[in-house]
């Protein structure tokens, strides 16, 4: 999240709270809502290693709350990140060490991996699927996370398949 | 009710080539009234060669069909036809559509043909057509159209008569995101109207559509089961992004 967070700052100084509230509405109800206790956490970090600063602004009435802003430096580490390319998710190696070594144990069939693994794989795509009925379309950002997800579950059958017509 | 579509049993061994060809060995099937099932499997696994048996298009080697309580694999061809029409929707792997009648035609003809007023059969041909966003279309001759609106033409004719069945080969094949969301909407929406479907796919969206997986590999069924569905609301827990 500390990337995340320096690129909200990049746009103008905020505090904890209007952090939070940035990421929601940028990605919608596709983004697992940021917990405020693990933005304060990251931005204390982030301070501590130079990338942001905090300056106390007072409030009427109320406590003075802290707003973080971008440093020199961590203005640098944000555009080496942007600059850099990305990895990409990659296949699911967890399930092919069971699909190729359980079978010489004995523990369990191929096909029958196979076949829980695509039933599961179909859950995940159904729970995609109502997200995606359930969010609006005018919500550009989550409905192309969700599409990106889709896609990513839709090769994962494909390779399955691979696998089947190979191993199996 | 009863089971929409039952296999005994069932057997499929092409024998026009020079060795035989077993593309269907030994398939139980049910399906109950309202249920949604998709095929799958990897190509030549015999999906094709099992969905045109349950519609009549493909004939059997051995074992028993039975629609709607009735036994079907025993009829002739033209009570097969007969039956057919009345409670069979189909929509093909590669789309035949009529190619000199117009795109509402071939979506009003199944009605027509199965019995009802021509009242209905328009009403229901203005409502599909709609749905998959096919009214600026009709008076089209369909091969003026893409291959995606083709195949969306093939799903409203299939769905036309309102069949005790739907048997779809690959529907969403030639289909792009955005018309495969109006095919997954359409479906969706009849399957909850209790529209009983069967379909082939590889189509993941599709496929997660269905209450149960149904999946062949070498004409064998290795897979029948439900896919679950936990509800989980949060988008948090579905998509990790970190
Ligand atoms: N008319 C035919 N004559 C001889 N063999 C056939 C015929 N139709 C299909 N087959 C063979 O039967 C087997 C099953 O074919 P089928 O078309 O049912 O596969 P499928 O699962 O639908 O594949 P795909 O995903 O590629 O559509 C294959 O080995 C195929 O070559
Ligand atoms: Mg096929």
């Amino acid at each position: 999240m500390r990337l995340h967070l320096l690129a909200l700052l990049a746009k103008e100084p905020a505090h904890g709270y209007e952090l939070k509230q940035a990421l929601e509405q940028t990605f919608g109800s596709a983004y697992p809502s940021p917990n405020i206790g693990q933005i304060y956490v990251t931005l204390g970090r982030l301070e501590k290693d130079g990338l942001v600063k905090a300056v106390d602004v007072e409030q009427s009435n109320r406590p003075n709350k802290k707003v973080y802003y971008l440093t020199a430096k961590g203005r640098d580490v944000l555009t080496t990140w942007v600059d850099e390319p990305t990895e990409g998710p990659r296949v699911r190696d967890e399930f092919f060490m069971k699909l190729v070594l359980a079978p010489l144990t004995g523990i369990a069939d191929r096909m029958a991996l196979i076949s829980r693994q695509r039933r599961h794989y179909l859950s995940l795509m159904s729970d995609l699927n109502d997200l995606l009925v359930h969010t609006p379309p005018t919500d550009r950002v989550a409905t192309l996370l969700i599409e990106g997800a889709m896609l990513h579950l839709q090769a994962d059958l494909d390779w399955l398949e691979r696998c089947q017509e190979d191993l199996a | 009710m009863s089971t929409v579509v039952k296999t005994v049993n069932l057997v499929k061994i092409y024998q026009d080539g020079a060795v035989p060809v077993p593309a269907v060995r030994g398939v139980d099937l049910q399906v109950e009234p309202g249920e949604f099932i998709a095929i799958m499997g990897p190509s030549g696994s015999g999906k094709s060669t099992l969905i045109h048996m349950l519609g009549g298009l493909d004939t059997r080697t051995s074992g028993e069909i039975w629609l709607d309580g009735k036994r079907a694999d025993t009829l002739s061809e033209s009570a097969w036809a007969l039956l057919r029409r009345k409670k069979v929707g189909f929509v093909f792997q590669f789309f035949n559509l009529v190619a000199n009648m117009t795109v509402g035609d071939n979506v009003e003809l199944p009605a027509l043909l199965a019995g009802a007023s021509p009242k209905v059969a328009r009403e229901r041909r203005e409502s599909l057509l709609g749905a998959l966003n096919l009214t600026d279309r009709a008076d089209a001759s369909p091969a003026k159209l893409s291959g995606g609106e083709q195949q969306r033409v093939a799903l409203a004719r299939a769905l036309a008569n309102q069949p005790s069945v739907l048997l779809a080969d690959e529907p969403t094949g030639n289909l792009d995101s955005r018309n495969t969301r109006d095919v997954l909407r359409l479906l969706s929406e009849v399957h909850k109207e209790g529209q009983t479907i069967v379909m082939v796919t590889h189509d993941a969206r599709v496929a997660s559509l269905a209450d149960r997986v149904v999946s062949l590999f070498d004409g064998e069924i290795v897979d029948d089961g439900r896919i679950s569905r936990r509800r989980t609301g949060t988008a948090g827990e579905v998509i990790d992004l970190r």
